[in-house]
């Protein structure tokens, strides 16, 4: 049933927010070494990249980002979303993009996970958004439809975007974390399933896939918070993005899916300081859920990069006068498809 | 290869949680024997068994289980001519049980489900995992990627708004099966040998606006949030289907849970399920709703229950006047079908007439 895909075809980009990868791609190699990687050094970054050797890779720091996108919008990558950059500058059909503070995890019966293998066994097999199967993903090995499942709906649609999760530490917010101080997640939930039409979900960007053709557009570094930091309780920005990317894929009749694999992530930063910090992004949130489960997209938007540009529109019209933080973010969405089209390949 | 959980006498809960607040409602034609696995986590509550079939035949069973017993002649007698909307041969006619019971909770099962083990050998206890999901919100209007968020261990991720974080009152909670999954008879002439191996250590709350196809082998709910919409269809002697009781039951009380601002779970518990039933005579039974249910699905994904339906009865009437309009056209069954709804609720309300004080709306209609 899955699409058969060659090796070629993927890229894999890494936001380089840490200056050494040495641990973080020896960890990888098993699952990496095959594929081509970008490597996005953060162009704030001051420290020199180390990488180990025998990768077939491409590295692009703060002089490659200028010299493609012009120093004025150098601003857009910074920090976590310096891999937006590889996103632009890939020629590949999917990619695969993790943080830089994750490794492989194991599962259950202590093999490493394949986190690479399984996102694209995630995209290569339908997705079922108008229906929910209650053994969740129909396409995996073991499973099917469940009776009552409408027969018209089991050829499934494309799925354009995959989101993984995290074992040890999960993407809590700040508040939650620093509360929740010693909790860490160590449940390891045997399943992948499509996210219903209709339905909104928060996609971290810390484990991600996607097929960089069909939505590429819709993941753009918009929502920068004023005080974005280099930990995800500092960020929004994979938020509102994966926000896009959802009612995009509603729109056109594209799934995304959600849980497996699971990548490892290590214990890094303190919530409390994050929250002393900035909390901007929780609070912000309780404007854009309803901003996004609002919007009507028209019958015009046919594509991706259509269906961005309206709802960039639509924020700056909405919530503009919120906080002029929406404004500059819907400006960076319409700046952002240009780009695209003009760099990137739609 | 999964097996059912067998040494479950030491794993009976301390303190058995609702035990004079949920009624057990099992559905039977044969024997109940295996209540005798279930004995630690089902013996503290009781049981409403609703025979099947012939009620001249005796159903054993075992020792020490406090139940009340209802056969076709019982239901006949209770419900006078509103027994019509009760299905005869068929696990459907489970739903009398819902309307005699006299409890908050109802938690069904059926006589071929087994206790399940989990990944680490021990038996699940399902009463105790429903009443947890029942007890604790659901979350219907934005995902959580790590699923429910009241478990232990788990909490809501990053970018789920704060003020959605309160969830609402879960009113089903729907678990799965183990070894024998629930199949259509195409899937499982087609796939016989196939078995559920594979434990997904999860609950999670399907989204407003979504529909699921409902299993009612293992199935629990608040009868006092959405009791009046678990009507398990007409099915069975005399009607042209089966095998899509409880799946009508589920499509009707999602619409209905949705437009009320209800949550319902899905997931754990796992039971284990040991009978496949005959793919050849599943077959002719869901024949016709293999066609039927290309029509049905679009009705409830367009359904709009209107402002005024602030109870479950209200919803359900209305409900039973759309699938009239909208459905008698694909069979003359839904005319039927929707007559039932209508005698159902008469019959629901007669039996359980409303105390004072609790002609209070179950929700916002939304």
């Amino acid at each position: 049933m899955s699409l058969a895909i060659k090796d070629d075809e993927i890229d894999i980009v890494i936001g380089a927010i840490h200056s050494d990868l040495t641990s973080f791609m020896n960890e990888w190699r098993p699952m990496y070494s095959r594929f081509h990687i970008i490597i996005v050094k953060d162009p704030y970054l001051k420290e020199e990249l180390k990488i180990p050797e025998g990768f077939n890779l491409d590295v692009y720091e703060k002089n490659d980002i200028d010299r493609v996108v012009g120093s004025s919008t150098l601003g857009l990558f910074s920090g976590y979303a310096c891999r937006y950059f590889g996103y632009l500058v890939s020629r590949k059909k999917y990619i695969i993009s993790v943080d830089d503070d994750c490794l492989p995890a194991q599962d259950p019966k202590g093999f490493l996970v394949d986190a690479v293998a399984q996102h694209i066994t995630n995209l290569t097999t339908p997705a079922t958004p108008f229906f929910f199967n209650t053994l969740y993903d129909p396409f995996t090995e073991g499973a099917d439809f469940v009776r009552g499942y409408p027969f018209s709906l089991r050829s499934g649609v494309k799925c354009a975007f995959s989101c993984g999760l995290w074992l040890n530490l999960a993407d809590h917010d700040a508040p939650t974390q620093a509360l929740k101080a010693r909790q860490r997640n160590s449940r390891y939930v045997d399943a992948v399933m499509t996210v219903p039409a209709g339905s909104l979900i928060p996609i971290s960007g810390i484990n991600i896939a996607f097929d960089r053709e069909v939505v590429g557009p819709a993941l753009v570094p918009a929502l920068k918070l004023a005080g974005e930091g280099k930990f995800r309780w500092e960020t929004m920005e994979d938020i509102w993005s994966g926000l896009c990317v959802k009612v995009a894929c509603d729109h056109l009749g594209l799934g995304v899916k959600t849980g497996l694999p699971y990548v490892l992530r290590i214990d890094r930063g303190d919530p409390i300081a994050s929250l002393k910090k900035e909390w901007e992004g929780v609070k912000l949130m309780e404007e854009v859920v309803p901003f996004f489960q609002s919007i009507r997209l028209s019958r015009e938007a046919t594509t991706v990069a259509d269906c961005v540009v309206e709802v960039a529109n639509a924020a700056k019209e909405r919530l503009g006068s919120t906080d002029p933080l929406f404004a500059r973010a819907a400006k960076a969405m319409l700046d952002w498809v240009n780009l695209w089209k003009s760099v990137g390949s739609i | 290869m999964v097996e059912p959980a067998t040494a479950t006498q030491t794993a009976a809960p301390v303190m058995p949680q609702l035990k004079d607040e949920l009624d057990i409602v099992i559905p039977t034609i044969r024997n109940l024997d295996f209540l005798e696995m279930w004995r630690p986590f089902f013996q503290p509550y009781h049981l409403i068994i609703v025979q099947d079939g012939d009620p001249s035949k005796t159903i054993k069973v075992p020792p020490g289980f406090d139940y009340e017993l209802y056969n076709r002649n019982d239901i006949n007698k209770i419900l006078g001519p509103k027994a019509s909307c009760i299905s005869f041969k068929d696990s459907a006619c489970r739903c009398f049980g819902y309307m005699v019971s006299k409890k908050k909770y109802i938690f069904t099962i059926d006589d071929d489900c087994f206790v399940a083990k989990d990944p680490s050998g021990k038996a699940v206890n399902a009463l105790e995992q429903h009443i947890k999901n029942i007890l604790s919100p659901s979350t219907p209007f934005f995902f959580n990627t790590l699923y429910d968020p009241f478990r232990d261990g788990a909490d809501f991720v990053r970018g789920y708004p704060f003020s959605l974080r309160e969830g609402v009152p879960t009113a089903v909670s729907h678990g799965l099966w183990l070894n024998i999954p629930d199949y259509d008879a195409p899937t499982q002439l087609v796939k016989p040998l196939e078995r559920n191996n594979r434990f997904v250590d999860a609950v999670l709350t399907i989204p407003k606006g979504t529909l699921f196809p409902m299993c009612g082998m293992n199935l629990a709910f608040d009868r006092d949030l959405i009791g009046p919409a678990m009507y398990f269809g007409l099915m069975g002697d005399g009607q042209p289907i089966g095998r899509y009781d409880d799946m009508w039951a589920g499509w009707c009380i999602k619409v209905i849970c949705d437009h009320l601002g209800l949550g319902v779970k899905t997931g754990l518990p796992y039971i284990y399920h040991s009978k496949a039933s005959n793919p050849f005579v599943n077959l002719r039974k869901e024949y016709k709703g293999i066609f039927w249910q290309e029509e049905i699905i679009p009705f409830f994904q367009q359904v709009v229950l209107p402002k005024d339906c602030t109870t479950v009865q209200k919803c359900y009437i209305e409900l039973a006047k759309q699938v009239k309009e909208k459905l008698s056209k694909v069979d003359p069954y839904f005319d039927k079908l929707a007559d039932a709804m209508v005698t159902w609720i008469k019959a629901w309300d007669e039996l359980n007439p409303p105390t004072a004080g609790s002609s209070v709306p179950n929700g916002k209609a939304a």
